[in-house]
């Protein structure tokens, strides 16, 4: 496992070798110009997100950096080269997989498929013989599984879990073989709000203390708000990045949207976009939050609270 | 038709003899070995069958060797070979339909038509073919009469080579049944995997309708594996569990068919339709009995009774 990122390495200049970086990064999709002017360099650790409305291209992002979308612009660097060849170096976990409620595989199994899925052949029921490289690797399953904090339903079907506990088997499952860079599209979605918190502050424990950079997109910046380093804005044709702090501002926003945006600050350092195309960060069930001062139960700032360390909170409120 | 003479072979409540009986007649012993071939064939395959939600596809491909078979018997070959045929050339057509292997959308009308026509023209072939032994009922409902040691060798030598290939591809195959898009991600071809199985599942389901027919291939192909995933979330018990349980209904339904006047295709499915309502029905009664209990303290346990003998993998 990587040693913590030192702080002073985090939110600022990147010091280590970028393990991302995307210059002057564009996209087309049937000769319309999805996004583009995207320059990011994510260091080891940090944690970015990437924010913007629905289609605007943020699943076509992780997927450029996977290789799997070809850039009609600019240039992506993955680990030093080129998209698509870091192989289990990245780990990735695509957009809204619920399996179905019939599926009888263990959870286990699901996890485990991250490390050996793309081996040849099966694992056949021999005895100890073979045994050393078997139980090293059961034991790392069971290690991403306690990372997550799975254990209690990791042998159950994951037809069976919820969604949150199939999000954080599925989490453990792109962790298995020790990613430096992990790409997570909408892991937040379709959990209920603790659900979104709990998972939000799993990922950035996993920044961390794994020393994993994670690129995650989300649809509200307000669960991750606290833990995040950087935020890649995506609008039609164009794109903003930086700080949390740099590119959530109205003067950004409604430069890059073209539309008047405002983004208010509540007092315990949540942000409100109002405006723009769609609002991201505006939920309806957030009313209560921003209303009152002190964040009730059941928002994601307090629910979060039990695995978000307190001095993390408070160096990232002071920001 | 009438399976055995209720005179020559009546069940005398002496197992031991009763086999010993059903067993010195060598038709009776290939019709054992070609079952336990096809039995332990249908389950491996239909394992990932029932993961990967096919069961349309192995229901084209059964209809489809209908007029294979019947075809084959018409021009005097044996029916196997056209089973095979059928089945083998029906899987590669699937297989290059846009989609194939995800879901079955709008190609699913066009399959549907084609089916109807091929039963409609096997019905045909039986109809010209005047002295089909067992006839039409043989080739849908099932039959273990004249299976010949040729025949036996070809199942086995087909079977051998498909769980040969399957045991090849078995993990990225799970892997791209359940997760497609993250084994896309780690460069698997999921496309590639979905038509090699989709001709797995055409050759398997060419062997099962040599014993169930046509129209009952699921008995073997679909219900023992369905009842092994009910027993067991674990791949590595469920996955062989399947095979005996599809040995054992087919085992118990070719002696049922043998001692009575029905045949082997009803008692075939009815076994392996009573072993999914007890697992079910084990199941259900499980999850009422506090498997939802074991949550505090001893963390690994999970819902399922075999969830408990985890430790092994
Ligand atoms: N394979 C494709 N062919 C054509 N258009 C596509 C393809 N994939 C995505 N798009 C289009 O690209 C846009 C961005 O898609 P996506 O990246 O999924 O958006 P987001 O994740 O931000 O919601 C959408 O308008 C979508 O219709
Ligand atoms: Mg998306």
């Amino acid at each position: 496992m990587a040693p913590p990122i030192p702080p002073q390495s985090r939110g600022g200049e990147p010091a280590a070798p970028p393990v991302l970086r995307l210059r002057g990064a564009g996209v087309r999709v049937g000769g319309r110009t999805l996004w583009s002017g995207v320059d990011l360099a994510v260091a080891p650790g940090e944690f970015t997100a990437i924010l913007g409305p629905n289609g605007v291209g943020k699943s076509t992002l992780l997927k450029a950096v996977l290789g799997l979308r070809p850039l009609a612009l600019g240039s992506v660097t993955v680990l030093g080269g080129a998209p698509g060849t870091a192989g289990r170096r990245v780990g990735y976990l695509p957009q809204r997989r619920s399996f179905d409620p019939g599926l009888r595989i263990r959870g286990r199994d699901i996890v485990r498929m991250g490390l050996d899925g793309d081996r040849w052949g099966v694992p056949l029921p021999l005895p100890s013989r073979f045994g050393a490289r078997r139980r090293a690797e059961a034991v790392r399953v069971q290690e991403v599984i306690d990372l997550v904090g799975a254990t209690g339903y990791a042998d159950r079907p994951i037809g069976q879990c919820s969604g949150g506990e199939q999000q954080r088997l599925l989490i453990a499952q792109a962790l298995c073989r020790k990613p430096e860079l992990l790409l997570l599209d909408e892991p937040l979605d379709s959990l209920d709000l603790p659900n979104q918190a709990a998972v939000a502050a799993l990922i950035g424990r996993i920044c961390r203390e794994e020393g994993v950079a994670v690129v995650m997109v989300a649809h509200d910046v307000n669960p991750i708000l606290g833990h995040l380093d950087r935020v890649i804005y995506l609008a039609e044709g164009g794109a903003a990045t930086g700080t949390p702090a740099e590119v959530i501002t109205s003067a950004t926003l409604t430069r890059l949207y073209g539309t008047p945006v405002e983004v208010l600050r509540t007092s315990d350092g949540r942000l409100v976009v109002v405006g723009g195309p769609e609002a991201p960060a505006l939920h309806s069930d957030r009313h209560d939050t921003a209303a009152g001062p002190r964040t009730p139960a059941g928002a994601p700032r307090a629910t979060g609270t039990p695995e978000a360390p307190a001095p993390e909170r408070t160096r990232r409120a002071a920001r | 038709m009438p399976l055995a003479d209720a005179g020559l072979t009546a069940w005398s409540w002496n197992p031991l003899t009763d086999i010993q009986v059903m067993w010195s007649y060598p038709f009776m012993v290939n019709a054992f070995r070609a079952g336990a071939v096809i039995a332990v064939l249908s389950a491996a395959v239909g394992w990932f069958v029932v993961l990967r939600r096919q069961t349309f596809a192995a229901h084209t491909l059964a209809v489809v060797g209908f007029p294979g078979a019947s075809g084959a018997v018409l021009v005097g070959v044996a029916s196997g070979y056209g089973y095979f045929a059928f089945c083998l050339a029906a899987a590669v057509v699937i297989a290059m339909l846009p989609g194939a292997g995800q879901g079955h959308g709008e190609e699913s009308a066009l399959i549907g038509t084609v089916q109807a026509f091929l039963l409609a023209c096997g019905f045909l072939f039986v109809a010209l073919y005047k002295g089909f032994l067992g006839g039409v009922d043989a080739l849908l409902f099932g039959s273990f009469l004249g299976i010949g040691d040729g025949q036996v060798v070809l199942l086995a030598v087909v079977a051998v080579v498909v769980l040969a290939v399957l045991a090849a591809v078995g993990r990225p195959l799970l892997f791209a049944s359940v997760d497609p898009s993250v084994a896309a991600a780690r460069a698997l071809p999921v496309r590639a995997l979905s038509v090699v199985f989709l001709v797995l599942l055409g050759a398997a389901t060419a062997e099962a309708s040599q014993i169930t027919g046509s129209l009952l291939v699921f008995a073997l192909l679909v219900m023992p594996p369905a009842t092994a995933q009910l027993l067991s979330p674990r791949a590595a018990v469920s996955l062989p569990l399947g095979m005996l349980i599809g040995l054992a209904v087919t085992w118990l339904g070719l002696t049922a068919a043998y001692y009575s006047p029905y045949p082997v295709g009803f008692f075939v499915t009815t076994f392996a339709f009573a072993a999914y309502v007890l697992a079910r029905a084990a199941r259900t009664a499980a999850t009422a009995f506090g498997a939802r209990g074991p949550r505090p303290g001893t963390g690994a346990t999970g819902g399922t009774p075999h969830a408990v003998e985890e430790a092994a993998a």
